[in-house]
């Protein structure tokens, strides 16, 4: 059993050590917003914040998770991100978009950024049906309305 | 009282689906349980690609706690039949292999246990004997086709051009990877899926399942993550669990993890054509003959050999060419099973099309973009040779204005200069909306006309509006993220008089309720044609119902107040009217017929265009590919909502250059998989992908009862082409292979 605290509530669960934490978040918390694509770290779907930072939740043991704080996507206020997304046609099967929400709004939450920032941080992240760009552009956006 | 009423259809409305999405309140398959206690399920795959299989021995996998039980290939043979497929084949496919394992990671057994990590453990302990055997390739299809005088073409022809293209596996690789819940209970089986039919291949599963149509029922989550066409594959492992469920008398579930996914879901077809093009010294082309060869992989599944028909249609592309001729030949690797990926033949027709046009201008010393010019369609509607209906368009304005949008002549100019560019075109029909028939080529005439005549596309839709006047729509096209909820509400919201978000859309298939047929699903582009159809039936059936009841009445009374009478007092609606308020309508696309006599058919309903031009530069220390410019002139008829269109075609491409510069299902010569993590097979990301520049003109189906062409394809097939072409413009070289990495193109440089 561990303890942490998940979008600012406290929560418990069974963990065995070799838990991933994204399954952990999936199937013992029901958070089920975290997505999994690929377990070996490179898609980005399972993006979630870890005190502060962007980790891949499916390269991290839930027991690493305990007694810190975790925000996944259902933790995130809807604001001029999710706006611009839906504005921008920045998701299509909308599997990604969890963890870019994640690794987006880490991002801003440090300060301004470039286009080059956003296109650098998305180099982390697979989408399959967008092409990307537009998902450039939300951010972007929503970076100027901060 | 009735809303004015407004042209919702055609705006850019921002999607329904989004929200839940964007709150990660999404419903995919693996977040949903929607039968308690589940077993979890990991499957033992052969690590041989080809080898016979001895004794299974499951002991040690029993022994450990919490293992609720095993599938092996004895039961699967037992309890299931073949798959059936489209054409014949020597070796019977089966959900699991029994004496011979045929690819690397083939399921050869399935560990049912309280949790995921147990089954993997447990799989890890079933001992399975295997011995090698050395790779095989078997020819199980060949048939041969030829439109016009295609000898005499050649004979006449001033010029003859010739080369061997080869179109390398890739998948559509979907960030969500295949789920299945199977509940066997009595005498059927329920089946939850992210599959993205029902489409042929229900009828396919419930055919190995022995299971009448309706025992199989089929259920698919409110959203599906992608799947570009790999999801219609997920039918092989509903079977494969629901045979797991019946033995072990529980129900099981099973997600796919991103390694079984690359390994063993579905790849595109390996292709490699041989062309022949006869061309006049003018430039026109006389003559094509195509000697194709089709890598299927270990089996040939459902529904292929359909990769190799889908485009029969349009074997002359968008050319004028009366006489052309194709042998095709279907051949069984020890590779996984190939199915449906975006594009689904096109791309590998164009690249050897495009290609040749592209060697023939050099040849001929006719600009390339000229040659397509001169030889487009310009007349429609337009019959091709091989029987496809153009119904409509207007390729050499579309070619024009792509030229003039990337600057053609002042590229070329550039280039004649001495700057190291390249410039390729690719002029590409892109049809949707398959007919059913198509694949029945595969079949001779005779055998053809000893069956059933099958042809068409239908598609169902149910409209009710509840006693409180609330809309509801129930789709059978299974998306998996393009958008449909959105324009069926535009659709509904157009025909009935009210606002878009006033029409509540779900796009959850079941089998048992849904209005489904044969065709029903997400492939060949087939919403904006047939899917979009049914929809609009439906509503105007309705329609008619309300306005008839409001003449009736001799008031324009609100939506809600007819719902009222039609539930709440059916006494006061006109004498004989059928009370409630519901529709159910079928569309099928128009002029579909079987496969003629002399295997002429237009194997799609509906026949878009494209004209890509590609703008790149070749660094020849390092080989890589600077893609400068990608401009896309599109003609998909009507475009219901620009804002999903964009993304459609963003998409497209994005599949297309992925194929061109990255992306490439690799085995070595034992049939080892080189590219089974994310690591090895490339799939591009932000940095990587150039953006194209979309612009694009409207030619009306005049057949459709909306006028919208399918459009999710087209870019994948013409962006291998295009890009080719650039390439191979900057370096001179015509011994290019795709993917166009850097260390292959600095090899073709340094060859």
């Amino acid at each position: 059993m561990i303890e942490l605290r998940v979008n600012g509530l406290v929560r418990r669960g069974g963990a065995e050590p070799r838990t991933l934490l994204s399954d952990f978040l999936r199937h013992e918390l029901g958070l089920t917003g975290t997505h999994v694509g690929c377990e070996h770290g490179v898609c980005g779907a399972c993006t979630v914040e870890l005190d502060g930072v962007a980790v891949r939740s499916c390269l991290l043991f839930a027991v690493q998770a305990e007694g810190r704080e975790v925000r996944t996507v259902e933790g995130l206020e809807w604001g001029p991100m999710q706006e611009a997304f839906r504005r921008h046609h920045a998701l299509q099967c909308g599997f990604c978009t969890p963890g870019i929400l994640i690794a987006a709004t880490a991002l801003l939450e440090r300060g301004p950024v470039s286009r080059e920032q956003v296109i650098e941080l998305l180099g982390g992240h697979l989408c399959r049906c967008t092409g990307y760009t537009p998902i450039v552009a939300a951010i972007l956006e929503a970076a100027g309305e901060q | 009282m009735t809303q004015a009423r407004r042209a919702w259809v055609g705006e850019s409305v921002p999607r329904f689906e989004d929200e839940a999405l964007l709150r990660g309140r999404g419903r995919f398959m693996d977040d949903l349980a929607p039968v308690p206690n589940a077993g979890h399920a990991a499957i033992v795959r052969s690590p041989f690609a080809h080898a016979t299989i001895g004794t299974v021995d499951a002991s040690a996998a029993l022994a450990v706690p919490g293992v609720r039980g095993i599938l092996t290939g004895e039961d699967v043979l037992a309890l299931s039949r073949p798959f059936p497929a489209g054409i014949e084949s020597s070796v019977p496919y089966y959900a699991v292999a029994n004496d011979v394992a045929r690819y690397a990671g083939e399921p050869v057994a399935v560990v049912v246990a309280d949790s995921r990590y147990i089954a993997e453990d447990a799989a890890e302990l079933v001992a399975v004997e295997y011995d090698p055997l050395g790779p095989e390739e078997v020819t199980v299809h060949e048939r041969s086709f030829s439109y016009g005088a295609v000898d005499a073409a050649f004979e006449t022809a001033d010029a003859v051009v010739r080369w061997r293209y080869a179109f390398p596996r890739w998948t559509g690789a979907p960030v969500e990877c295949f789920g299945v819940v199977a509940d066997w209970r009595d005498d059927g089986l329920t089946a939850w899926a992210n599959f993205q039919g029902p489409f042929t291949l229900h009828s396919v599963a419930a055919a190995a399942l022995g299971l009448r149509g309706t025992k199989l029922r089929l259920i698919t989550p409110p959203d599906s993550g992608g799947s570009f066409g790999i999801k219609a594959s997920v039918y092989v492992y509903v079977v494969l669990m629901g045979l797991a469920s019946r033995k072990l008398g529980i129900p099981v579930r099973w997600t796919e993890d991103r390694l079984e996914h690359l390994t063993a879901s579905a790849h595109s077809t390996g292709r490699v054509t041989d062309v022949e093009a006869a061309f006049a010294s003018d430039g026109e082309l006389l003559g094509l003959r195509y000697d194709v060869t089709e890598d299927v992989g270990a089996y040939v599944r459902a529904p292929e050999p359909a990769t190799l028909y889908r485009m029969h249609g349009s074997l002359a592309g968008a050319y004028r060419v009366r006489n052309v001729a194709v042998r095709a030949r279907v051949v069984l690797t020890n590779r996984c099973p190939s199915g449906l990926n975006r594009g689904f033949g096109g791309p590998q027709l164009y690249l050897a099309l495009e290609r040749t046009i592209d060697r023939a201008a050099r040849q001929l010393a006719i600009d390339p973009a000229e040659l397509r010019r001169r030889n487009l369609v310009q007349e429609f509607p337009w019959r091709s040779p091989s029987g496809g209906l153009y119904e409509s368009g207007d390729y050499v304005a579309c070619l024009a204005a792509a030229l003039d949008l990337v600057g053609y002549d002042e590229r070329r100019r550039e280039q004649a200069a001495g700057r190291t560019i390249g410039i390729g075109i690719a002029c590409v029909v892109e049809p949707s909306v398959s007919n059913m028939g198509y694949i029945s080529l595969a079949l001779g005439p005779d055998e053809r006309a000893a069956g059933l005549p099958k042809s068409g596309n239908v598609e169902g839709c149910t409209i009710t509006i509840s006693p409180l006047g609330g809309i509801a729509v129930a789709l059978s096209t299974t998306p998996q993220g393009q958008g449909h909820r959105t324009v069926a509400a535009q659709i509904v919201a157009e025909r009935l008089g009210v606002a878009p978000d006033e029409v509540e859309v779900s796009s959850v298939l079941d089998t048992s309720t849904s209005a489904w047929s044969v065709a029903s699903g997400a492939y060949s582009s087939r919403f904006s044609g047939v899917g979009a159809g049914a929809v609009a039936a439906a509503a105007d059936k309705l329609a008619t119902k309300i306005d008839t009841i409001r003449k009736h009445v001799g008031e324009d009374i609100s939506l809600r107040r007819v719902a009222g009478m039609c539930h709440w007092s059916p006494e006061s609606l006109p004498p004989g009217m059928e009370p409630g308020l519901s529709a159910l309508a079928f569309f099928a696309a128009p002029n579909l017929e079987p496969p003629d006599p002399d295997d002429r058919v237009s194997s799609s309903g509906s026949h878009g265009f494209i004209a890509d031009v590609a703008v790149v530069e070749v660094d020849h220390e390092t080989g890589s590919v600077r893609v400068l410019d990608y401009v896309t002139v599109h003609d998909a008829g009507r475009l219901l909502n620009p804002l999903i269109v964009e993304g459609q075609v963003r998409g497209g491409f994005a599949h297309g250059a992925a194929a061109a510069l990255f992306e490439r299902i690799v085995y070595d010569e034992d049939g080892a998989l080189l590219t089974g993590t994310f690591i090895d097979y490339l799939c591009p990301t932000a940095p990587d992908l150039p953006e194209p520049r979309i612009a694009h003109r409207e030619s009306p189906q005049p057949s459709l009862p909306l006028g919208a062409k399918g459009l999710g394809e087209g870019n994948t097939m013409s962006a291998p082409a295009a890009l080719l072409n650039a390439v191979a413009d900057a370096l001179g070289i015509d011994e290019l292979e795709l993917p166009l990495t850097p260390p292959r193109v600095w090899g073709a440089l340094h060859a």
